[in-house]
């Protein structure tokens, strides 16, 4: 049996199959079957400030007397409490913890560098072990620099990692102009890891009523390269563990994930197609892999395959790019 | 232990009390009383137990009848139980009273006292409710102000339990109901210490036990009932002296000593008044005040009205008194006098007191009553012959029964801040203020006192807060007329209203203004101009809107006005007052989120910076002066009576103003430009396909279609739009759609209808929401243009296309209901359709008073003077009244058929029989049988028999009459349905329309049975636990009732083909209408939207119940709905009435959300098997018109 362990945030986990962050995350059912299935970590669901903020001005609207008219000057009784900031998130932190043995990990959106700061520490509080930042930032003013960007990521994980003291992950998407450079900022700032990539959900249009709808699409194994490539590139670079995220979805997946450098394999589309007890599967033909290639531990596979590790790193480059399109007939 | 210094309302006063200290709570909504029962659900649904550690049970009845049902039994079997109610409410508790009182249950009903429904319904104060019921054997004991409410309901109800005499506790609704005071809160102990256990011991023993039966509600005969009824005497005869006692016993607690007659004034007073009320602190204040000047007079205040305690009534009158005036705060037409006079001659001759005694009316519907009319009244007492039957407080120039009074004669303390703010009902200003006046009641040692005066609309509407702060207790339950600080928080007022006139010398005037301090001056009419410069105002502006844009408080600029108020007025040092505004923000909205906290604590931050004193000129240069309320060219009816109430100058009309039975003109509102809309639907003619669907949707028929004749665009103006007829039988015509802009409301509606999209730029469609300002001189000409078009002939027009609809002139228009209401359009639709032949019963409601109620109403008439004809009679029997109309209409055809039959060979057997064999199914036989009528009242004209001479007033009977009764769902489903049930039993053609909101909305949002389950509502405030009564399906149970199901948004060729059908068939027919509602609690711009996702997830399945079908051997149900393809999750929480539970309950929430799946669920099963009988093929929907 081979040695699956690994470190991820200085968490000594059980094997790199990390259930990331998803609306399975929301039960603690689900949770104990993530568990069970061979999960090491979970990311819960994101705490998305700006969701708290617009529930909470929807209510404050809709709540705040009308006082327009002598009959009916409201039309909703207003309650004593109503749970609409963080605190449903932060009691379910609490009672995960409760629940499994496997690490927590937090997951936070925010739109305020106040907000990002409160609710870290309120993750903080409710029992975490790591917390995942998860930046998704869709820069769309054109007044705006690339170095206006980056500054605000690395200055809001610069004051995240000061607010807090468990270790801090930093989840972001692969739309950087110098995206090594980037990183090794991000690391500098604090980051205890970086989970490559998140994935924009773009909308699409409805040809027939000229709307622009929303696009979920769940992610399939052919998103893994482009995360492969970079977390290739940028092991041995920097200090903080890598996580991949997006397109793993076979053992495979995890394999090459590995093998690029990651010290974790993140899945959540593949547990959303095929059920939480996918994560088993996926973890026996691990083994089966391990076994059948004689490995006996993650740890030394991983790095094996990186820029710095592999015999022509050009496959990397530029100058395997242009074989790739002088190759394609 | 000091006692807690509370700032509330008198409804909360009693609420608070009542709630402590019963067990059962049997509640309706009616205003002004609805928070009592509010309230009460509330603390119960939060699990607040009342003295004996237990949670009172609250329920919520179908009517006051119902309420007062479920108390006696609740009395009857032993349980401490209570109830709230206002008007017809009490009237309607009658029956029961008595049964309660001559079974000598103890009990106290809290009443806000209110007008009845005579000739007009009023929701506002006075005594007429609490009169009609001193005859029942309860007692009645009146509270002055919240103080006393809050301490007398206590009174009441220890006397009720000692001396088995049930009690009416009352107060003046509105005045005192929702007057905001500052008061001091009994304790828990207080309550204890004054309830003797022994006493409810006794109750309980008395108490239906099957342990120890008794049986009472006996049928008694002649033998011997009297005897039985005169054995309570004994009782009634003891209890003032027990009143007095529990007083006493009260005052020993509290120190606040209360009489059965409270006398103040002089102790060797000649002149006094006697009156009980919320006036009878204007009236003290003004004795104190010109006593302190002289005077040797005094005030009687009646507290215990019932039983009437003689003897302490002679004890508590001075015995120098040499003339009375009884003032009472009611109406009895026919009566020698009004009862409290009556029983004060009464008392006097019993007690061989022989004082002149006059009796006046005053206060009806909660009329000012001010210490100048008080002043009057002892003016008049001086006189050698004062007049007796008085009025005080209107000038009645018809029958001269008023007192003449000085209005400048004031009594205000100037040690008092007398504020006065106009708001927008939108704009947060009233809970503003009522914020202000917790700070400053609760954190400083000053008194307070704030009122609240709204306007008649529910969309646009004006509020007036008068506040008063002051080191004295504040007595003056009137309006200011004199304040020092004056604020004006929409700068469009200005050119309204003459707010200025009530400012004193040296007040300070706040305006949130878009013009800076040195811009301002120029855009101030002459008049505010004029008054700044002669009274020597401070005035300072504040640009409230940009800062609530900086700062994401959208509209509410409450906080920031709020803090302008603390910072000029100097109530409390400008940083205290800071600080205390922050403490109640967040204390208001820290449990709403910590988002909602730091956006109001940042509106409060960034306001000092932008508050500028102005520097006024010397002397006026405007040119302009305030708006005229109507046009010169309105009737003069609308000129000389309707426009003083626009311009709020109503109470200055004498009486020879008004109509004597309550009939009022109709198509008044044309005339009432309200230009409350910001922005306003701009028609973009190169892209529009002229579907109608805009014109369909507009609740306030704002956007119109017409198709003309080219020729007719002569001396159009210049920016009128026009474009050829999209009809193939019209193509050589002209096709203009045109926006009302100054009666546009700016809900959107019609651009979120609009099935068009520009196709280079897809965000536009084919009307577009602009600036109102800018656009609204030029295209009020364009719609004065438009108006001026030819109707087009409605014969040529197919009544069954939504497209062809547009074309029908509305006869509803610019009503005062909510922007984006979805009631409205149903409505516009039946008077397009119907209206120039339309008679209509509505329930009272939403409908009934944005349809009825004054200034200005909507129903409108076409170019020939047809249109609608609408009454109103109560809320409890409107299908009744409806059917009555059918009754009478069907009756007098019937007479004018045995006339036009006797008379034919006279008339000519031709036009006879013409008349009698028309086919008058459509709007072409209905045309034609007009003309036919007209011709016969041309020759009846000429005739002289008794028969023709009979035909004259009823011949407009031959032609169809269309009677169509119309409300919400607390009628249909609740109060009406019983009458409802027996007017579709008895086969009568009447069309039934039900604007079901799912709520009561017009009382503010209380749970009817169609309340879905799991929504919060009020009196469902932990979510409504069970499922929406299915009244449609109820109704196909009868055979042969027409009924559908319908929405608008979600279909509305359905609905319109539903409406003929139920038009057209000879028989009883309901529509059951989805209509969304502010009370839904999100943004009505989405109404359509909700509508469709409401029938997708099948909450609101569409179908059509026609017994005609059956004729033809078809199923005569019609599942217009495909099945669900949404999770009902989808569809409720888009709307805050459910998810506000998933915040406040997340786990209950989740319960009731996956029971009403089953219900949806369940239902639909129910509805497709319904629709698969007989194995007809009947499922053929509807088919809509197709989208762009």
């Amino acid at each position: 049996m081979p040695d699956l362990s690994t470190n991820y945030l200085g968490l000594k986990l059980r094997s790199p199959l990390v259930a990331s962050s998803s609306p399975l995350c929301k039960s603690l059912d689900n949770l104990c079957r993530m568990e069970d299935a061979g999960a090491s970590a979970i990311v819960l669901h994101s705490l998305f400030e700006e969701q708290i903020n617009l529930e909470a001005f929807e209510l404050d609207r809709w709540l705040e007397p009308n006082e327009g008219f002598a009959e009916a000057q409201s039309y909703l009784p207003d309650l004593t409490a109503y749970n609409i900031g963080p605190e449903g998130y932060v009691e379910h932190i609490a009672r995960a913890k409760k629940s499994v043995r496997i690490p927590v990990i937090g997951s936070l959106n925010g739109v305020s560098s106040g907000g990002w700061i409160r609710y870290a520490r309120l993750i903080e509080q409710a029992g975490a072990d790591a917390l995942e930042l998860n930046i998704y930032y869709l820069p769309t003013n054109p007044s705006m620099s690339s170095a206006q960007v980056e500054m605000m990521h690395t200055e809001l994980v610069e004051e995240v990692r000061g607010s807090i003291h468990i270790p801090v992950a930093v989840k972001l998407g692969p739309y950087f102009s110098a995206t090594p450079n980037m990183m090794v900022k991000l690391d500098r700032a604090g980051a205890d890891a970086l989970v490559l990539f998140n994935r924009f959900y773009q909308p699409d249009f409805d040809l027939e009523n000229l709307e622009v709808v929303p696009n979920l699409a769940l992610s399939n194994s052919s998103e893994l390269p482009m995360r492969l490539h970079w977390v290739a590139i940028l092991y041995g670079q920097i200090q903080a563990d890598m996580a991949i995220t997006g397109g793993v979805h076979t053992a495979e997946d995890v394999v090459k994930a590995m093998m690029a450098g990651a010290r974790v394999a993140m899945m959540t589309s593949a547990l959303l197609r095929h059920g939480i007890d996918y994560l088993a599967e996926v973890r026996a033909k691990l083994v089966e892999w391990l076994d059948a290639h004689e490995y006996e531990s993650v740890s030394e596979m991983q790095g094996s395959m990186s820029r710095r590790s592999v015999a022509d790193p050009e496959a990397f480059e530029r100058a395997n790019y242009m074989r790739v399109l002088s190759s394609y007939v | 232990m000091p006692r807690t210094k509370v700032t509330i309302d008198g409804n909360e006063a009693a609420a608070f009390v009542a709630h402590k200290i019963n067990e059962v709570i049997a509640i309706y909504p009616i205003t002004p009383s609805s928070p009592m029962g509010e309230w009460s659900d509330q603390w119960s649904s939060e699990g607040q137990p009342n003295i004996w550690g237990t949670v009172p049970s609250v329920i919520e009845m179908q009517s006051e009848g119902g309420a007062a049902g479920a108390l006696h039994g609740a009395l009857q079997a032993g349980s401490l139980a209570t109830t709230f109610t206002s008007a017809q409410g009490l009237l309607l508790m009658i029956p029961n009273m008595y049964k309660i009182a001559g079974e000598l249950t103890p009990t106290v009903i809290h009443v806000a006292a209110r007008a009845i429904a005579a000739h007009a319904l009023s929701i506002f104060g006075d005594h007429q409710d609490v009169m009609a019921v001193r005859q029942t054997g309860f007692g009645l004991l009146a509270s002055n102000s919240v103080q006393e409410v809050m301490d007398l309901a206590l009174i009441a109800q220890v006397v009720s339990l000692e001396s088995r005499i049930p009690f009416v506790h009352f107060f003046d609704g509105f005045r005192t109901s929702h007057e905001v005071a500052k008061v001091e809160e009994l304790s828990v102990e207080d309550l204890k210490a004054m309830i003797d256990d022994d006493l409810v011991r006794a109750h309980r023993k008395r108490a239906m036990s099957p342990d120890r039966p008794v049986l009472r509600g006996t049928a008694q005969n002649p033998d011997v009932y009297f005897q039985a009824r005169e054995a309570v005497n004994s009782y009634y005869r003891a209890c003032p002296t027990v009143v007095q006692n529990v007083m006493d016993k009260f005052a020993k607690l509290t120190g606040r000593q209360y009489h059965l007659f409270d006398y103040c004034g002089a102790p060797d007073a000649k002149r006094v008044v006697i009156m009980m009320g919320s006036g009878a602190d204007a009236a003290q204040e003004t004795v104190e005040y010109l006593n302190a000047r002289g005077e040797n007079i005094g005030l009687l205040k009646v507290h215990l009205y019932r039983p009437f305690a003689l003897e302490q009534f002679a004890e508590a009158l001075p015995k120098t008194v040499e003339r009375i005036a009884v003032l009472d705060r009611t109406k009895e037409s026919g009566s020698i006098g009004e009862p409290l006079y009556l029983d004060v001659v009464t008392a006097l001759r019993e007690a061989g007191r022989d004082i002149p005694v006059v009796g006046g009316r005053y206060g009806l519907s909660s009329k000012e009553f001010t210490p100048a009319m008080v002043k009057g009244v002892f003016d008049e007492l001086k006189k050698a012959a004062p007049k007796n039957h008085f009025t005080i407080g209107i000038h009645d120039d018809v029958t001269h029964t008023s007192l003449a009074f000085d209005p400048q004669f004031s009594t205000e303390d100037p040690q008092t801040v007398r504020a006065m703010f106009y708001g927008l009902g939108a704009d947060g200003t009233v809970g503003a203020n009522k914020n202000s006046i917790k700070i400053i009641g609760e954190e400083t040692e000053n008194f307070a006192q704030g009122y609240f005066v709204y306007d008649s609309k529910k969309s646009g509407s004006v509020t007036v807060s008068h506040l008063r702060f002051g080191p004295r207790p504040i007595r003056s339950s009137y309006l200011i007329s004199r304040a020092n600080f004056v604020a004006c928080h929409q700068f469009v007022f200005l050119d309204h209203f003459d707010m200025l006139s009530s400012a004193e010398q040296g007040a300070t005037f706040l305006l949130n203004s878009p013009y800076g301090p040195d811009q301002v001056w120029e855009h101030l009419p002459r008049s505010v101009q004029d008054e700044i410069i002669k009274k020597k105002l401070k005035f300072y502006v504040v640009d409230a809107y940009e800062i609530a844009k900086q700062t994401g408080m959208g509209s509410r600029i409450n906080t920031i006005m709020q803090t302008c108020f603390f910072a000029i007025s100097g109530v409390l040092p400008r940083e205290e007052a800071i600080a205390r505004i922050k403490q109640a923000i967040k204390k208001t909205y820290g449990k709403r989120g910590e988002s909602v906290v730091q956006k109001n604590f940042a509106a409060v931050d960034h306001t000092l910076a932008h508050l500028h004193a102005v520097e006024v000129p010397a002397s006026a240069s405007s040119t302009f002066e305030l708006r005229r309320p109507v046009p010169l060219e309105a009737p003069e009816f609308v000129q000389n009576v309707l426009a003083p109430m626009i311009s709020g100058n109503g109470d200055s009309l004498p009486v020879s103003a008004l109509p004597v039975d309550g009939t009022f003109p109709t198509a008044t509102a044309q005339w009432e430009k309200r230009n409350i809309a910001l922005e306003i639907p701009v028609w973009d003619e190169k892209l529009c396909i002229q579907c109608g669907k805009c014109v369909l949707v507009c609740p306030h028929a704002v956007i119109r279609a017409k198709i003309y004749e080219s020729g007719k665009l002569t001396g159009a103006p210049e920016t009128f739009k026009t474009t050829p007829a999209r009809w193939r039988e019209f193509k050589e015509l002209k096709y203009t759609l045109q926006v009302a802009p100054e009666d546009c409301t700016g809900c959107s509606l019609c651009v979120e209808a609009c099935p068009v999209k520009d196709k280079t730029e897809v965000k536009r469609r084919a009307i577009n929401m602009h600036d109102q300002l800018s656009l609204r001189e030029s295209e009020a000409r364009n719609w004065d243009f438009f108006l001026k078009l030819p109707e087009l002939d409605r014969t040529l027009l197919s009544t069954g296309q939504v497209k062809d609809v547009q074309i029908l002139q509305p006869l509803f228009e610019f009503s005062g209901a909510c922007t984006g209401c979805g009631e409205t359009p149903y409505i516009k639709l039946m008077s397009q359709l119907f209206g120039d032949r339309a008679v209509i019963a509505n329930a009272t409601g939403c409908s009934s008073i944005y349809g009825g109620n004054l200034p200005t109403t909507p129903y409108a008439v076409n170019p020939e003077g047809r249109g609608p004809t609408w009454n109103n009679s109560l809320f409890e029997d409107n299908a009744e009244f409806g059917l009555g109309m059918r009754l009478s209409i069907d009756k007098q055809t019937e007479h004018a058929r045995e006339l036009l039959r006797k008379l034919a060979p006279e008339l000519g057997d031709e036009l006879a029989s013409a008349i009698f064999n028309a086919d008058q199914s459509k709007e072409k036989g209905i045309s034609e049988q007009r003309e036919r009528v007209a011709v016969l009242k041309k020759k009846l004209a000429q005739m002289k028999s008794p028969e023709a001479g009979a035909l004259v007033p009823i011949a407009d009977m031959l032609v169809k009459k269309s009677v169509w009764i119309i409300g919400g769902d607390g009628w249909a489903y609740d109060i009406g349905y019983g009458g409802l049930d027996h007017v579709l039993a008895s086969g009568r053609n009447v069309n039934i329309l039900v604007l079901d909101t799912e709520v009561y909305s017009n009382t503010g949002g209380q749970m009817s049975k169609s309340t879905p389950r799991g929504a919060v509502a009020k009196f469902a405030a932990g979510g409504k636990p069970t499922a929406k009564k299915d009244l449609a399906m109820l109704a196909t149970t009868y055979g042969n009732v027409y009924v559908a199901r319908v929405a608008m948004g979600a279909g509305d060729m359905h609905t319109l083909k539903a409406f003929l059908e139920a038009e057209a068939y000879d028989g009883p027919s309901l529509i059951i209408a989805y209509s969304h509602c502010i009370a839904h609690g999100y943004d009505m711009v989405h109404g359509l939207e909700q509508q469709k996702n409401a029938v997708n997830c099948g909450h609101w399945p569409l179908f059509r119940f026609n017994p005609e079908l059956v004729q033809l051997g078809k199923n005569p149900f019609v599942l217009d709905s495909k099945p669900p393809t949404l999770p009902l999750e989808k569809y409720i929480y888009n709307e805050t009435r459910y998810s506000m539970l998933r915040h406040s309950n997340p786990q209950a929430a989740q319960k009731l959300l996956e029971e009403a799946q089953a219900d949806v669920n369940t239902r639909w099963k129910l509805y497709e098997a319904r629709a698969a009988q007989n194995g007809s093929s009947a499922k053929e929907p509807v088919k809509e018109t197709p989208h762009a």
